[in-house]
Order: C-alpha cells, then sequence, then structure tokens
C-alpha cells in the first residue's frame, strides 16, 4: 500500500495562476468597497455584495483549497457543511421575522 | 517541470473511503464549523438594528480600514498556498519564507482587529453596552480566536522546518494548516460582507 494522499490523479495549478486568482480576489474586494459608496447602486447593493463574497468564497474554496482538484468527497463534505449552515441562517432569520415577515 | 504542475500519486490508500482520513476528518471539521459560524453570523443578523442605546455599528465602523485587514488576510491565503507549493517541490527554503509571511500577515490582521476593538471600546461599546456590542464580539472574537490558532500551527511548522522536522512526503501535514488557514479565510470574506459592507451609508440609509 502506497502513502499517497489523495483518491486520484490531480494538476495543481501553477504558481501564476495562484497570484492570478489572488489579483482576483484583490480586485472583487476593491470593487465591493467601491460600489458601497455609490448613490445608485443603493437598490442592487445588497443582492451584488452577496454575489461578490459568493465568488470570492468559491475562488478560494476551488483553487485555494484545492476542492476543485481533489476528491469530490471532500468537496461534499464541506458543501453538505456550507448548506446546512446556510439553511439554519436562513430558517432563523425568518423564524425572527428578519426576512419574509410579510 | 515547465508548467510547475504537481501530479500526486492515484493510489488507493487502505481505508474505508480509500482517502486519507486525516484530510477526511479535516474537512468534516470545516464543515462543522461554518455551523458554528453559521450560529454566530445568523444571531448577529438576528439583533442588527435592535440595540436599545448607541454607540450603533454605522458610527463605529471604518470601513476603508476594514478593507485593509480582509486585503491582508486574503494574501496570506496566497502565501499559504506558495508555502505548500515550495514543499511539494522540495522547496524547504521557499516552504520557510512564505509559511513566515503567511503568519506575519495574520499577525497583521490580529494587530488590525486588537486595534479596532480598542478603538470600538474608547467610543463605548463594550461585550456587555448593547445587542450589536454582544454579538460582534462574540463573533469576531471567536474568528480572531481561529487565526490566533492558525498563526501558532503556522509558527510550529516554521519552528519544525528550521530544524528540518517537515519533510516533502509530510506535505500532508501543512497540506491541513493551509486547508484550515484558508477557511480561516473564507469566514473573513462573509463576515466582511455581512456584518461591515452591509452597514455602508447607502445600505443603512
Amino acid at each position: 500500500m502506497t502513502t499517497s494522499e489523495s483518491h486520484r490523479e490531480t494538476t495543481h495549478p501553477t504558481q501564476g495562476k495562484y497570484v492570478a486568482i489572488a489579483l482576483v480576489l484583490a480586485a472583487i474586494t476593491i470593487v465591493e468597497v467601491a460600489i458601497v459608496y455609490l448613490q445608485f447602486l443603493a437598490g442592487v447593493l445588497v443582492p451584488t455584495l452577496m454575489v461578490l463574497s459568493v465568488v470570492k468564497f468559491a475562488l478560494v474554496a476551488m483553487f485555494f483549497m484545492h476542492l476543485k482538484f481533489d476528491h469530490r468527497l471532500f468537496s461534499t463534505m464541506f458543501v453538505v457543511g456550507v448548506l446546512l449552515a446556510t439553511g439554519i441562517l436562513i430558517a432563523l432569520l425568518a423564524l425572527f421575522r428578519v426576512i419574509f415577515s410579510g | 517541470m515547465s508548467h510547475m504542475q504537481e501530479t500526486e500519486h492515484s493510489s488507493l490508500l487502505d481505508t474505508t473511503t480509500g482517502l486519507d482520513n486525516r484530510k477526511m476528518f479535516m474537512w468534516v471539521f470545516l464543515a462543522s464549523e461554518c455551523l458554528f459560524f453559521g450560529a454566530l453570523i445568523s444571531t448577529y443578523l438576528i439583533y442588527r438594528g435592535k440595540s436599545l442605546v448607541g454607540p450603533y455599528p454605522h458610527e463605529v465602523f471604518n470601513i476603508p480600514y476594514t478593507s485593509i485587514s480582509a486585503f491582508v488576510l486574503l494574501m496570506s491565503s496566497l502565501t499559504m498556498v506558495l508555502a505548500l507549493g515550495a514543499l511539494r517541490r522540495g522547496d524547504h527554503r521557499g516552504l520557510r519564507i512564505w509559511l513566515l509571511a503567511t503568519a506575519l500577515l495574520g499577525c497583521v490582521f490580529l494587530g488590525g482587529q486588537v486595534f479596532e476593538f480598542t478603538v470600538f471600546y474608547r467610543e463605548g461599546v463594550s461585550l456587555s453596552t448593547n445587542l450589536f456590542g454582544t454579538s460582534f464580539f462574540v463573533l469576531t472574537g471567536f474568528h480572531g480566536a481561529h487565526v490566533t490558532v492558525g498563526v501558532i500551527i503556522l509558527l510550529s511548522f516554521w519552528v519544525m522546518s528550521m530544524r528540518g522536522l517537515v519533510s516533502q512526503q509530510q506535505s500532508l501535514n501543512v497540506e491541513l494548516a493551509g486547508l484550515y488557514w484558508h477557511f480561516v479565510d473564507v469566514v473573513w470574506i462573509v463576515i466582511f460582507t455581512v456584518i461591515y459592507l452591509f452597514e455602508a451609508p447607502n445600505i443603512v440609509s
């Protein structure tokens, strides 16, 4: 039995690609901070910020945490945790009438 | 290698899943941490805007300052992944440099958080001032505690590497530390948006 660390063959990004991803993350952060000061975007600010946040979260999880290249069971474990946490958050906010208050 | 790509072996391990149990444990642990921080973020949002006395979030938050902290933590994820890449190439000097850089960036983030907490306290926000103070300090305090644990783990690996105790074959240990560190980063991505940016003037008004 070998001491291999992964179930399937994986190819990791190059250092250049990691730097490129970090630059994208930095750019998204700058956009996030910039748009909160733009008055004409006030109506769509919350959904826009949430989408940008999800994109950053996904980039880190997929590339820096290697979920894109690792075994799917690891992704499943993590995604189940994230979905459960999101579900609980939505349920609690609804229960306390923070959202869906009619 | 022209593209510096690394290829892991594809053989199965002698476990039920064929995967390394330590890595599986780490992912299950991180999934449980999602629930932990999910509960704290939920609590903050439930009590958002329900404080009976000030100071209120928009009176004390400094978004440009926190943005720099968020940027620092994001860049520490880059240095962490570069540290792991260096170890997988057998570049121990690179490993030590990037590990130390990651730990230092973590310390800068923590220093920024301590400074922010101090400023808030001087402006009248404490753990018991109002619902905002309680939910904010508990959430960001627990995150800071996680960052502190991460810094200690990274510095431990740095010291072990200096003593020649971290080998290329044991890269999984550093990878697990990296997973924890990246998780701390993604949690801050959410906190930064939901706690800080949602208090921006355009949203508050």
